[in-house]
């Protein structure tokens, strides 16, 4: 009896011993091998191409290597991190504190000196703005040196797009989308007329809730006092913190928001939109290639979120979209360099945007690009971004934020209950930190 | 020849336990030892913590419990409500009945349906706006009753629950079949030989039988509920605010969202803890109930 | 003949109660499936826009497309090859232990028995990165042994857990006779307890197979070549960052559901037939 399984068992281990060994030979390549780790599905064909392009020319194979969705590829970056079997190039998704962290653990060169050599020949490709979010300044909090430590492929910006047939029905003008908080909300009132919804957006994203409040943030009380807010100088029960708040409030009670807004993921939205069941929608410019596959003849304009004060000038966020690092400990560091200057060059990144409809990074290549996106670029200029604030909110207090407006727009809080729940957070994080930071002197 | 006896029963377990130790213990101690530091899941410094990750979960992280609550609330309506259902559905299929085959396989469709696919559509059958059940209150006369079902705080949960149930029911009913086949047929009819109805069948041969059955069954849907996101996050993302919140969910938002994976392994390690415990408890309890039968 | 007529009509009754019921269920059941199948022979501008479950226009086209797009061949075979070795594994290894923790005494029997059922409780949510560097230090990362052994770790508590619950329920009686015949332990274990759990074992393999098909997290962080990655990968090919190609997911989807439902098809059968025809020792 016992022999029976015996075998059976060692057939078993032989057949998969085989097979693993094999695989093993398949992985080892020669050399000059530039290996990419990336999770851009929508971009697997496209970087497949520039790839054999690359290789024709050069001899350098490059190898893309697609990990999606990007959970599961955060995930395994980090673990090949903790095994030291990080690729040649690589991206790191998540907030300026992680990217800090790989930074200072030694797994991302700094490409500052081939940024700026040639009087920044490299560097003078990009969009400043897209440069700025894989930069680290001379005072950062993260204690990184400062440098540049990402190429940027391509760059966003977030804003708010209304339907235009919807405005003819409303007795709007289509080329006029609302300026200013009051003419907004005007809209509201004749959208609950006609039966219509209001704005559609992923808000059980919560980062996406989180754009928008900073948006009216920025407009209201200025970058400066957001900072302060963040430093803890300021409480978020601040006058003008609650003006933010009460602003949610406001749209949902003028039914400018869609039925049911914080509960839908950003492709739920995307796909109400494009097939017009809401009149504006809050996304970021990759919606232009969704709206396109969903609804080629959907009529609609790109605006900036509404005014809400004079005192400040309104930014979105905005910048790099995806960005790429080299590892600081690849063996093909100088042709993983090269690889990147030559995707970033002008023509590469005119066939990346074209095929993918995705802006460039490369502020040459925006030309000729699809009439949506060129409004989408237009406002680069105002972009902002968390990342480059040279700080970081506790990402308790952003969740308890975000989650607060949820609570605001289901009618279970008032601004004035979240603003204070939020401050109790943030005080309590503080304490924590402070802590935290006697023990590491003590020590 | 005793040694020689012992040595053969672990021999049994021995691959179990090999496996087990690599692939589970192993990780686990490491796990375990990360809940102690305050590290970001990248960075090579981690800071030890000792018990305080710990410490934090309990006495101040309301958020956690709350979704512990949330948890416990969806797996009991799962224990009651899709067990029961799970059972009947067992009961009606293990008789001679027309088409049972039919049914046997669309039961487990659920199961294997993927969380996107139930998602999308439960998503369009509950919508606020042109959601099927809406239509459907209003054409039978219950106007009042309609509301965004995902989205109202009121509702939200239920309905999580709801869809969470249908979806695993066909995994209670499976399980629930294969312990009624186990019944030998030759106790029904010795029992109708005396004169038994089918109700004191029922109640006095497929109940006592089947409770080791139900006690496994119990422990599975416990583990299966409490440890539930995938459908959760398709449906509501956590929200509206806090209202779908469950512990995986937490957990993932310590270590993806805040990048503090050191208390993500503290949370994971707690909330097991908590689960074997029930579980024990359970376990106990299915021990007890054979006894009274 | 009175109370013949009276007895039927009720047990028709009951009967037409029953199946109102089972119909009712089976419709719930069946309608997110359908959605699934309309959905896939739908465009990608349809989808959201023509709700009717049977599309006016059949886009057979698109199973062709998720196919060929998605690389399915490969990841099919890989999947394939995964889940028949990892439940092949489970029933092996948790059946033999299971068998012991039922029938045997030793020492520390029970701890142990309660250590896997521990870990069937405590999930381990950060368990990737240790993982991750163990299989990095055995050289089995990048390799099938590696992550058929991590599914097999995977399945392995909950399929003990069922197996000895149903191994406590089978009458000992059979094996008695087995043994006084000269059958060994491990004899018992084949010839005997197993054929009488085939009920068990079918369930077994179905929630292993359908754990397996679904998988593809791990598999993401182990394996870094697409040569060797699961069918679910495929699927991800589809749902981008961005876009997703509702059509082809779904065609994707149903392709992918096929071969489970098929495997459980074939598993009810077990279940169905049960001990009472199973108690002839095969």
């Amino acid at each position: 009896m016992f022999r029976k399984f015996k075998i059976i068992n060692i057939l078993l281990i032989l057949s998969l011993g085989i097979l693993s060994c094999d695989r093993e030979q398949e992985v080892k390549q020669p050399p000059k091998v530039v290996t990419v780790w990336h999770w851009m599905t929508d971009r697997k064909d496209a970087f497949a191409e520039l790839a054999q392009q690359y290789e024709k020319k050069t001899g350098i194979k490059v190898n893309f290597e697609l990990y999606a969705p990007s959970d599961a590829y955060t995930q395994k970056v980090r673990a090949a991190a903790q095994g030291d079997t990080l690729p040649d190039i690589f991206g790191i998704l998540g907030e300026m504190r992680d990217f800090a962290s790989f930074i200072k653990a030694g797994y991302v060169e700094d490409l500052t000196e081939e940024m700026n050599k040639d009087n920044g020949r490299w560097r003078n490709y990009f969009f400043k703005k897209a440069l700025e979010v894989n930069e680290f300044t001379l005072d950062n909090i993260y204690g990184v040196r400062p440098g540049i430590y990402g190429v940027p492929i391509d760059i966003m910006t977030i804003q708010m797009l209304y339907n235009k047939r919807f405005f003819r029905e409303l007795g709007l003008d289509p080329e006029q989308p609302p300026q200013d908080f009051d003419e907004f909300i005007n809209i509201g009132k004749r959208i609950k007329e006609r039966g219509l919804q209001g704005m559609v957006s992923g808000w059980a994203e919560l980062w996406m809730i989180d754009c928008l409040a900073n948006n009216f943030a920025f407009n209201i009380m200025g970058k400066d006092k957001v900072i302060k807010t963040i430093k803890g100088e300021i409480p978020y029960t601040d006058p003008d913190w609650i003006k933010v708040l009460t602003l949610f409030k406001r749209m949902q009670d003028e039914g400018l928001l869609y039925n049911g807004i914080v509960t839908f993921i950003n492709k739920t939205a995307e796909q109400l939109f494009a097939n017009e069941k809401a009149v504006f929608a809050f996304n970021g410019s990759w919606c232009v290639n969704v709206y396109k596959g969903m609804n080629p003849n959907l009529d609609y304009g790109v605006m900036l979120p509404p005014k809400v004060s004079d005192n400040y000038p309104r930014s979105i966020w905005g910048g790099a979209g995806s960005s790429f690092m080299v590892n600081a400990k690849s063996n093909v560091k100088k042709e993983a360099i090269e690889f990147l200057k030559w995707l970033t060059e002008k023509e590469q990144q005119i066939f990346l945007s074209k095929t993918t409809f995705n802006l460039p990074a490369n502020k040459d290549s925006v030309i000729d690009i699809h009439p949506r996106l060129a409004e989408f670029a237009d406002d680069i200029e105002i972009t902002t971004h968390p990342r480059l604030w040279g700080i970081s909110e506790f990402p308790r207090v952003i969740e308890a934020f975000d989650k607060g407006i949820q609570s605001i727009i289901i009618g279970e809080k008032t601004p004035q209950e979240v603003a204070e729940e939020v401050q109790e957070i943030k005080e309590r994080e503080l304490n924590k930190k402070k802590l935290s930071r006697s023990k590491l002197v003590g020590e | 020849m005793r040694i020689k006896l012992t040595l053969q029963n672990y021999l049994f377990i021995l691959p179990a336990l090999i496996i087990f130790s690599i692939f589970y213990i192993y990780p686990f101690y490491k796990v375990f030892q990360l809940g102690l530091y305050e590290w970001d899941g990248i960075s090579p410094v981690k800071l030890f913590v000792g018990l305080a990750n710990f410490k934090e979960i309990i006495f101040e992280d309301k958020i956690w419990w709350r979704s512990m609550l949330n948890a416990a609330y969806i797996t009991f309506i799962a224990l009651t409500f899709q067990n029961t259902l799970a059972f009947c559905l067992a009961l009606a299929c293990d008789r001679e009945i027309r088409l049972r085959n039919f049914y046997r396989t669309i039961f487990f469709i659920p199961p294997v349906l993927s969380e996107v696919v139930v998602g999308l559509v439960w998503q369009w059958i509950l919508d606020g706006n042109y959601g099927i059940l809406n239509s459907w209150l209003i054409k039978l006369g219950f106007p009042h009753l309609v509301r965004n079902w995902l989205s109202d705080p009121r509702t939200a949960l239920n309905c999580v629950a709801i869809v969470h149930s249908w979806k695993g029911f066909g995994w209670g009913f499976l399980i629930f079949l294969a312990g009624l086949q186990t019944i030998p047929r030759e106790l029904y009819e010795a029992a109708k030989v005396d004169g038994a109805d089918a109700w004191q069948m029922f109640r006095n041969i497929t109940i006592p039988l089947m409770i080791p059955v139900m006690m496994l069954v119990a422990i599975l849907t416990v583990l299966g509920t409490m440890q539930a996101f995938v459908l959760i996050i398709a449906m509501t993302g956590g929200g509206p605010a806090y209202h779908t919140e469950v512990p995986v969910l937490r957990i993932l938002a310590s270590m993806r969202g805040s990048s503090r994976f050191g208390y993500a392994c503290a949370q994971g390690i707690s909330f097991g803890i908590i689960l074997v415990i029930i579980s024990f408890i359970q376990y106990r309890f299915s021990q007890k109930a054979r006894q009274i039968y | 003949m009175n109370s013949f007529f009276y007895y039927n009509a009720k047990k028709v009754i009951l009967n037409i109660i029953i199946h109102i019921f089972l119909l009712s269920i089976a419709a719930t059941c069946l309608f997110p499936l359908i959605w699934m199948i309309g959905s896939s022979l739908k465009t990608q501008q349809t989808v959201f826009r023509d709700f009717s479950l049977i599309p006016k226009e059949m886009h057979w086209e698109n199973y062709y497309l998720a196919w060929k797009q998605g690389g399915f061949g490969r990841y099919f075979l890989n999947t394939i090859f995964y889940t028949v070795s990892v439940v092949l594994g489970i029933v092996f290894v948790s059946s033999l232990a299971a068998y012991a923790f039922s029938r045997f005494e030793f020492v520390g029997k029970n701890l142990i028995f309660y250590m896997f059922m521990a870990a069937m409780m405590i999930p381990i949510p950060g368990s990737f990165v240790p993982l991750y560097v163990l299989l990095n230090k055995l050289h089995l990362r990048n390799t099938p042994l590696g992550y058929i052994l991590c599914m097999i770790n995977v399945g392995l508590s909950t399929s003990i857990f069922l197996l000895k619950t149903f191994f406590d329920k089978t009458p000992r009686e059979l094996e008695d006779a087995a043994r006084i015949d000269g059958c060994s332990k491990l004899g018992l274990w084949w010839h005997v307890a197993l054929p009488l759990a085939k009920p068990v074992l079918a369930v077994v393999v179905v929630f292993n197979t359908l754990n397996v098909w679904n998988e593809y997290v791990l598999a993401l962080i182990i394996f870094d070549s697409r040569q060797l990655m699961p069918l679910q990968v495929a699927l991800t090919t589809f749902q981008g960052e961005f876009i997703t190609q509702y059509p082809l997911l779904m065609a994707g989807l149903t392709i992918t559901a096929i071969p489970v439902i098929l495997i459980y098809i074939l598993m009810q059968k077990y279940i169905i037939k049960g001990v009472t025809q199973g108690a002839i020792v095969e």
